[in-house]
């Protein structure tokens, strides 16, 4: 470290004073930037243990009187089968349904259900007609899950990857943590959505509640509709001609392409100005500010 | 975690007893300790409907000599009725601590309440023209077989099945609470009040007792103080969420009406459903299948968002 007095330092710049120090400049870009995750890769990642199941055998599996992980059993005893599609009918609220699926599937749900549906999946093309409770699609981490109607909060936590749509409105804490993938919501999503996300995209056809993207270290927002407030370092960046190809591209995938385009969307980042954007320890700080 | 059920028909009475212990009984894992409810059903015009514990359920365990000890209480109850000239046309003894009196008294019910409660361990549950309180430790097919609630016909009602945290599994602690002194205002809540000591102290400067230590007898007691200061239940909800800090939500119903309020954080489940005769509403949607099998709409409400329905 270079011989620098007090008083020297006091009349540095901050940036000078790092250099001063011996620290380094470059810009920290934070743990979510390094490339765990290769998209091409996770498409065509197979588990060596997946059943090896065909789309065109179909079968249903009827929720009365079942627990929630005699369902689950049952499902992958049919995976185990052979069975592609397999319809789950008589739901009814039922919490947990579906989840750590991690090979291809084409899961129907006739219903609604409760907590924690299809979280943990890897892979399965999942449509439920009804609506879904709390944490639905939590740490997904490949597939697409669509949902006709509504769903509560922490809808997509920690998703890593594929693609979760809600055509209904959402719940509070929409994405919190996201590190990837894409959220999709066709109505409002409520307070704190984005809060802490990391990597990812997600949509919004319709308005945000406070506080959006609170705390978001990356990742992308884009609102169709009213945006009650910012959160905590989420600030508003230009929507580019990319980003409304994109745009245009995923909500006519999923049907929710509104009427007067997507030009009126506001797209929102992390403004990375929070002191977790900071290089130094506290330690060094302290010898600094 | 705790779990809360509301539910209000719109048109008329019908089995809201049955169908609260269905929806509680779904939402069992949210909390085994005890289950409570505050139906509203139809008493004669002019009739009170007191409910009141003489003793917690675990002193019955203290041997025999408490049996005597419950008479001696029962009959002081019963000569603070009589001085205040209350008439009592029905007197249930539903089970050994617990006690059902429907009255007729043109005085001031909450002078008699207060004096009621002055007897040693005796609390009153609810008084009121249309509400009955009715918690005990257990889930809900035990409370409801016990006091033969699952014929029970009303208009609304809230419940509760309770994981206790801050307070003990016992009966004073257990949802809902009565509004003393306030005649049918009863709350349900999940959640946590983070400045709980604050506002009790600020409501007992006001007069108002607590029964219990628990911070959801708080929300009872700041609701009962704002409607009979003339603020109407939907004010009361929307004041309470800038004043009462924590996360929760919470249910209040009165003789004919049924509100909700969610903190600002909305950290606390509730599903709705609505449709023109049926109003319910539960931490998790499995608890309004329970009563609605087929396919519905529901949704999450929002944060800070209070609603209001009419019997």
């Amino acid at each position: 470290m270079a011989s620098v007095s007090d008083s020297d330092l006091k009349d540095l710049t901050q940036e000078e004073r790092v250099k001063a120090l011996g620290m380094t400049t470059d810009q920290l870009t934070g743990r979510s930037m390094y490339i765990e995750f290769d998209p091409e890769a996770t498409e065509r990642f197979a588990y060596p243990w997946a059943p090896d199941v065909d789309f065109n055998q179909r079968t249903e599996l009827d929720c009365d009187g079942l627990t929630a992980t005699e369902v689950n059993e049952r499902m992958r005893d049919l995976m185990r089968d052979g069975f592609g599609t397999i319809v789950i009918k008589n739901p009814r609220g039922m919490h947990s349904i579906g989840v750590g699926i991690l090979n291809k599937l084409n899961l129907i749900i006739e219903g609604s259900t409760g907590y924690f549906a299809v979280g943990l999946i890897d892979g399965p093309n999942v449509r439920i007609n009804g609506r879904v409770g709390w944490s639905c699609g939590e740490n997904m981490m490949a597939g697409t899950v669509v949902i006709e109607k509504n769903a509560g909060s922490t809808f997509g936590a920690a998703i890593r990857g594929g693609d979760l749509v809600c055509k209904g409105s959402v719940g509070s804490r929409t994405g919190i943590d996201m590190k990837g993938g894409t959220i999709i919501v066709g109505g409002d999503t409520g307070a704190l959505s984005g809060f802490m996300m990391q990597r990812g995209r997600m949509v919004v056809c319709g308005s945000a509640g406070k506080n959006l993207g609170d705390s978001m270290y990356d990742g992308t927002i884009y609102v169709g509709g009213e945006i009650q407030s910012f959160g905590v370092d989420a600030v508003e960046a230009e929507l580019t001609d990319l980003d409304k190809a994109w745009l245009t591209r995923k909500l006519t995938q999923y049907g929710l392409m509104p009427e007067k385009g997507v030009d009126h969307f506001t797209k929102v980042v992390a403004g990375k100005q929070l002191w977790n954007y900071d290089n130094l320890e506290p330690s060094e700080k302290k010898l600094i500010l | 975690m705790c779990g809360i059920v509301g539910l209000i028909h719109l048109n008329g009475s019908s089995n809201v007893g049955g169908e609260m212990t269905s929806m509680l009984q779904s939402l069992k894992h949210r909390g085994p300790d005890s289950t409570g409810y505050a139906v509203y059903g139809e008493a004669n015009p002019g009739d009170y409907i007191m409910r009141l514990k003489v003793a917690e359920a675990e002193d019955m365990n203290r041997g025999r000599g408490i049996h005597d000890v419950l008479e001696e209480r029962i009959a002081k109850v019963d000569a603070i009725l009589a001085e205040h000239d209350a008439k009592v046309s029905v007197k249930d003894r539903v089970r050994p601590y617990a006690l059902r009196y429907v009255l007729s008294h043109d005085g001031d019910t909450g002078e008699m309440a207060e004096h009621i409660e002055e007897v040693e361990d005796v609390e009153i549950l609810s008084l009121g023209n249309g509400l009955e309180l009715i918690k005990d430790l257990g889930d809900a097919a035990d409370v409801a077989g016990a006091y033969g609630l699952n014929d029970f016909t009303g208009t609304h009602g809230i419940g509760h099945t309770r994981m206790a945290t801050e307070s003990d599994v016992d009966i004073k602690s257990a949802h809902p609470y009565w509004a003393f002194p306030y005649n049918d205002v009863a709350v349900v809540h999940n959640g946590q009040i983070t400045n709980y000591w604050i506002m009790r102290r600020e409501m007992e400067r006001k007069g108002h007792r607590f029964m219990s230590n628990c911070d959801s007898e708080l929300l009872a007691v700041y609701v009962a103080h704002d409607l009979a200061n003339g603020v109407t239940l939907e004010d009361s909800l929307r004041k309470s969420i800038q004043e009462i800090d924590g996360v929760f939500t919470y249910l209040v119903a009165t003789k004919d009406q049924l509100g909700m309020a969610k903190d600002t954080m909305a950290a606390k489940p509730l599903v709705l459903y609505e449709s023109d005769n049926l109003i319910a509403m539960a931490s998790e949607e499995v608890a309004i299948r329970s009563i609605l099998p087929q396919e519905i709409d529901t949704y999450d409400p929002y944060d800070e968002e209070v609603r209001v329905w009419q019997a």
